[in-house]
């Protein structure tokens, strides 16, 4: 039998970071999540919520990076990028 | 091409350049045509025999290349190299470099503060005890008139506040103002460190006032026992160059960047969650707000706070040390403000991640077409309404539970804390629910019995009657003030925390 090939078109694989409850919710601090080509950050967060129920309630307050930088939800995602949704916290 | 990151006190050699953008495919040759395009690099990089500087490191992307291939470690299009002088003393090959970056003439306090500070003369007890400030040649004399000149307010004399305030002192800050309204409670002392188990019970500012003068005489202390609001923000930050946001709540959050916003002042942020922190400052003139960052504040009861969620008490150590940290460069014009980035602090991986942030040309208040022009209600813009303050009828009050458990009434005690809380202490016969699975656990509870909810404080479990309500309980009660109260009130046998 020849080794199937996994296709490796049609997919990026992006490393995801989770700060404060987001953390405490989705149980851990970093993953990588697998997605089609083409997604957006928007699709990132919705696999989230589908896992993470609870996190829906902050969807409108989450702050977005891709590579360290300030990104908006229907920023497309590329293959290897780094994402972290940073939910605001308020203790002092 | 690969990216050279310049440190700052070699910048000087390198026309003031931050990043340079150089080809070639090793180490060796990246660092060789830097070189040559600034050939005064060359003698702070490399010894006379022409091997690089045993203080200097260079890393490629987040790896020492001397654990890779040293100068023949290959460079890859894209790539980053850091050149990392060690800065721990003095060294001879990098004389006194000026570490004032683009932004020394930064608007905020050179003009007019430069005038003010000129003014300012230092006695020779002053001279002694700044003296390891008067030898750094960035602070100085005249730094040092700069920070005696200058003004911090600080929002709260909590976790961040405490250490803030204590080192902002120390340094020679003229006049620190602090706004809180609090007690000084024994459950502060974790982390608060400006106040002494002596303090309990009385005013967090005169503990906070009074530990200040105590540290530096010449600091003036101004006190506002006053909670923040908008009638007051605006006349309590005008007489302040710097508002440093300590508070513990997201309406005073809103409210703190509202009115620096308003004034045109910098708010230097910090924020903190059980182990993490968040930092940055914001200065609408130069940068993004808080606003930008965040639009819309979550929903009430979504993110604990520290007397719901608990925090690690050196992390607000931490934090508020980077804050105080900015308020200083920000005082006296040097390095680089942390305007227009958010530092991301995690204690558990001891990492600090940087983001680059940007100003939202939209935002309602810094914005090109600002629609928010005056302070407005914070409480409502974060959906707290005063009704979920106050006293409902399904509140009980400890005493009255255990009045009505001693008659023997059948009530099921529903416990809404987490798991780790419950091992503190908890009612006898109660049942746990933490208050975020009471929903997807609800089936387990009848609607038939009579339910008293408690968490620590309330709060929580005023959350968690509600949502038994919107699934249809009917038959509720909310013990008012939580488990601490009934330690208070009922059994002195059980530890409040």
């Amino acid at each position: 039998m020849p080794t199937k090939i996994e296709p490796t078109t049609g997919t990026i694989t992006i490393h995801l970071l989770h700060f404060a409850m987001n953390r405490e919710l989705l149980g851990c601090a970093e993953e990588q999540m697998t997605l089609p080509a083409g997604s957006a950050v928007a699709d990132a967060w919705t696999l989230l919520v589908a896992r993470a129920p609870r996190l829906a309630k902050g969807s409108r307050s989450q702050m977005v990076a891709v590579n360290s930088r300030y990104a908006t939800l229907d920023q497309s995602l590329q293959d290897g990028d780094e994402l972290a949704f940073i939910p605001p916290v308020s203790g002092g | 091409m690969a990216i050279v990151t310049i440190p700052t006190p070699l910048r000087q050699y390198a026309a003031q350049q931050r990043e340079v953008n150089i080809g070639g495919i090793t180490i060796d040759e990246v660092l060789g045509g830097l070189t040559a395009q600034y050939p005064e690099l060359r003698r702070h990089l490399y010894n006379e025999n022409g091997s690089m500087r045993n203080f200097v490191n260079v890393y490629l992307n987040d790896e020492d290349v001397r654990y890779l291939k040293k100068g023949n470690t290959a460079v890859a299009e894209g790539d980053t190299i850091s050149i990392i002088p060690a800065i721990a003393g003095g060294s001879a090959a990098l004389p006194n470099p000026p570490l004032r970056s683009g932004r020394e003439n930064n608007a905020l306090l050179q003009g007019v503060k430069g005038q003010q500070a000129s003014d300012m003369s230092l006695s020779h007890d002053e001279i002694l005890r700044y003296s390891r400030h008067l030898l750094v040649p960035e602070v100085a004399m005249d730094g040092q008139k700069k920070l005696k000149a200058a003004s911090v307010l600080l929002i709260g004399a909590g976790g961040l506040g405490s250490p803030a305030a204590l080192y902002l002192a120390a340094a020679g800050v003229g006049r620190i103002g602090i706004v809180d309204f609090d007690v000084v409670d024994s459950t502060n002392l974790q982390r608060q460190i400006i106040h002494s188990s002596e303090a309990i019970g009385t005013s967090k500012l005169a503990s906070a006032k009074a530990r200040i003068e105590g540290l530096n005489p010449y600091v003036k202390v101004e006190t506002y026992e006053t909670m923040l609001s908008s009638e007051n923000a605006l006349e309590l930050f005008k007489d302040y160059d710097i508002i440093a946001d300590g508070t513990d709540n997201f309406p005073t959050r809103y409210l703190v960047n509202d009115a620096c916003v308003l004034l045109g002042k910098p708010n230097v942020y910090g924020s903190i969650f059980r182990f993490e922190g968040q930092a940055s400052v914001f200065y609408a003139k130069e940068g993004p707000c808080y606003r930008c960052l965040y639009p819309e504040p979550p929903p009430p009861g979504l993110v604990p706070s520290c007397a719901e969620g608990g925090v690690l008490g050196v992390l607000p150590g931490t934090i508020g040390l980077i804050q105080a940290t900015e308020a200083i460069k920000l005082i006296l014009g040097i390095g680089e403000p942390l305007i227009g980035r958010l530092m991301l602090y995690d204690a558990l991986s001891m990492r600090f991640r940087e983001l680059k942030l940007r100003k939202d040309p939209d935002c309602p208040i810094c914005g090109e077409h600002p629609t928010i022009t005056e302070l407005i209600d914070y409480q409502a813009f974060c959906g707290i309404t005063t009704a979920d303050e106050g006293f409902t009828e399904v509140d009980i009050s400890p005493l009255e539970l255990k009045e009505r458990l001693d008659r023997g009434e059948d009530l099921m005690l529903l416990d809404v804390r987490e798991a780790h809380e419950w091992d503190i202490a908890h009612l006898e016969g109660a049942t746990l629910i933490p208050v975020n699975d009471v929903t997807e656990r609800a089936h387990e509870l009848s609607t038939a019995d009579d339910i008293v909810v408690y968490c620590k404080a309330g709060t929580r479990s005023a959350r968690a009657v509600q949502q038994l309500q919107m699934l249809g309980f009917r038959k509720l009660h909310n013990l008012r003030g939580g488990i601490n109260a009934w330690a208070a009130q009922v059994d002195p046998t059980m530890p409040s925390y």
